[in-house]
């Protein structure tokens, strides 16, 4: 199953990003061949709609499954309409939620915010 | 010499510095004049003017309709779309209306014409008639991303007497809301607080003027005996300070029971039609010293 992750740094050893549609980059990683890449995001100097823009990405790629602290409500509705799960990402390193995620341990997000749309200062 | 029809912004770099305060009541002691209140998000100026005989028009917005039965899911809408109001799902183009901001770019660029647009309606715009002034108030409808389309049309020429001179209340900030509030501006009164915050906000405001190209200076409001950072700050950069309003009780009292003091009392009238004469002082002397603008 591929599955993605927004990121700060490009290594399995860094944290998640707290941010999904602003993150720097997506870790895009197969459960099963174990292979990994990584991605720029291009929604990251987005004026708006940065979320959307996103998910998009993540949807594009063939991901079934995404690993994000955090996400708002456009990105929910474009990930849930292309059928793309969003699970809780846990504090600790993109490896650690890898394997959390491979041992069924994350739970599904519920809550999604409604965004930061002109009050990201 | 241009004095008819002189357009006058009242901005400031955040809410509650007195821009509302300065725009009724200058507009309420400058003879027939017109008052357009362009803070859409929150307008307070009618609250002082209690129009009568408003008229009111919806304001709309286009935005895009996708024909599913045209569309070949070729996706140029959705990379096309610099606000990332479409997102392509299940081989479709999907849209998010509230972050669309009506471009057209999308129905224009679609090869296979599946694209049409529709209605939405943003907020309104009132006209009415207080006293001798002509009230314009834009409302825009909560949770709308942009009051721009609203703006617009409350600055639209033709619902303008163009003999009379424009009082512009001014959105708080700096943002594109503001730059199209002072577009047609003749010059910009900039309202300032007596605080290093204050000076702050004003510098914000300051700059965008500078950027625009356009005439200022400052009212100090609220002022207080001692040291004002906000008159320091006009000092060391040369900006004419039009004039000082004091902080001062019954003036606060006036304005708190939404009443216009200009109107209530003889002191506050003396205060704002000064200030009206320095300010078209100041504007004619610009066009004498700039006749291109």
């Amino acid at each position: 199953m591929k599955i993605a992750i927004p990121v700060d740094e490009q290594n399995l050893e860094s944290g998640v990003c707290p941010s999904f549609g602003r993150a720097p980059y997506f870790l895009f990683y197969n459960t099963d061949t174990k292979e990994s890449y990584y991605l720029d995001n291009s929604a990251v100097a987005s004026q708006g709609g940065a979320g959307i823009r996103a998910a998009q990405v993540i949807a594009d790629h063939g991901v079934k499954a995404l690993l994000t602290p955090r996400c708002g409500e456009n990105a929910e509705e474009v990930l849930r309409k292309s059928e793309v799960l969003i699970y809780k990402s846990i504090p600790g390193t993109v490896q650690q939620n890898i394997d959390a995620f491979a041992a069924e341990q994350l739970v599904l997000l519920s809550d999604f915010h409604p965004g930061f749309h002109g009050h990201e200062k | 010499m241009k004095s008819k029809g002189v357009k006058i912004a009242i901005l400031s770099g955040k809410g509650g510095t007195g821009k509302t305060l300065v725009s009724v009541n200058l507009a309420s002691v400058a003879g027939k004049s017109v008052y357009i209140d362009c803070d859409v998000e929150e307008p307070n100026g009618h609250l002082f003017f209690k129009p009568e005989k408003v008229r009111e028009e919806i304001i709309s917005v286009k935005i895009p309709v996708i024909n599913e039965s045209l569309c070949n899911g070729c996706r140029k809408c959705v990379d096309f779309c610099k606000f990332n109001a479409l997102a392509f799902i299940k081989n479709k183009p999907y849209v998010f209306e509230e972050v669309c901001h009506s471009c057209g770019g999308c129905m224009l660029l679609c090869p296979e014409k599946a694209i049409g647009e529709q209605e939405k309606p943003i907020g309104k715009v009132q006209r009415g008639v207080s006293g001798n002034v002509n009230v314009h108030t834009g409302i825009m409808n909560t949770g709308e991303a942009s009051g721009i389309p609203i703006i617009k049309s409350l600055l639209n020429e033709n619902f303008l007497d163009k003999e009379l001179p424009v009082f512009v209340d001014c959105p708080p900030g700096s943002a594109c809301i503001v730059m199209e509030s002072i577009k047609d501006a003749d010059y910009c009164m900039l309202v300032a607080e007596p605080t290093v915050f204050g000076v702050h906000n004003l510098n914000m405001v300051y700059d965008l003027v500078r950027l625009f190209n356009k005439p200022h200076g400052v009212v100090l409001n609220k002022c207080l005996d001692g040291e004002n950072p906000a008159e320091t700050f006009c000092t060391e950069n040369s900006i004419p300070i039009l004039g000082r309003i004091p902080f001062d009780n019954e003036l606060g009292s006036l304005n708190s029971d939404a009443k216009i003091a200009a109107r209530e009392s003889n002191r506050f009238r003396a205060l704002f039609a000064s200030l009206l004469e320095t300010v078209m002082k100041e504007v004619r002397h610009d066009t004498t010293v700039n006749p291109q603008r």
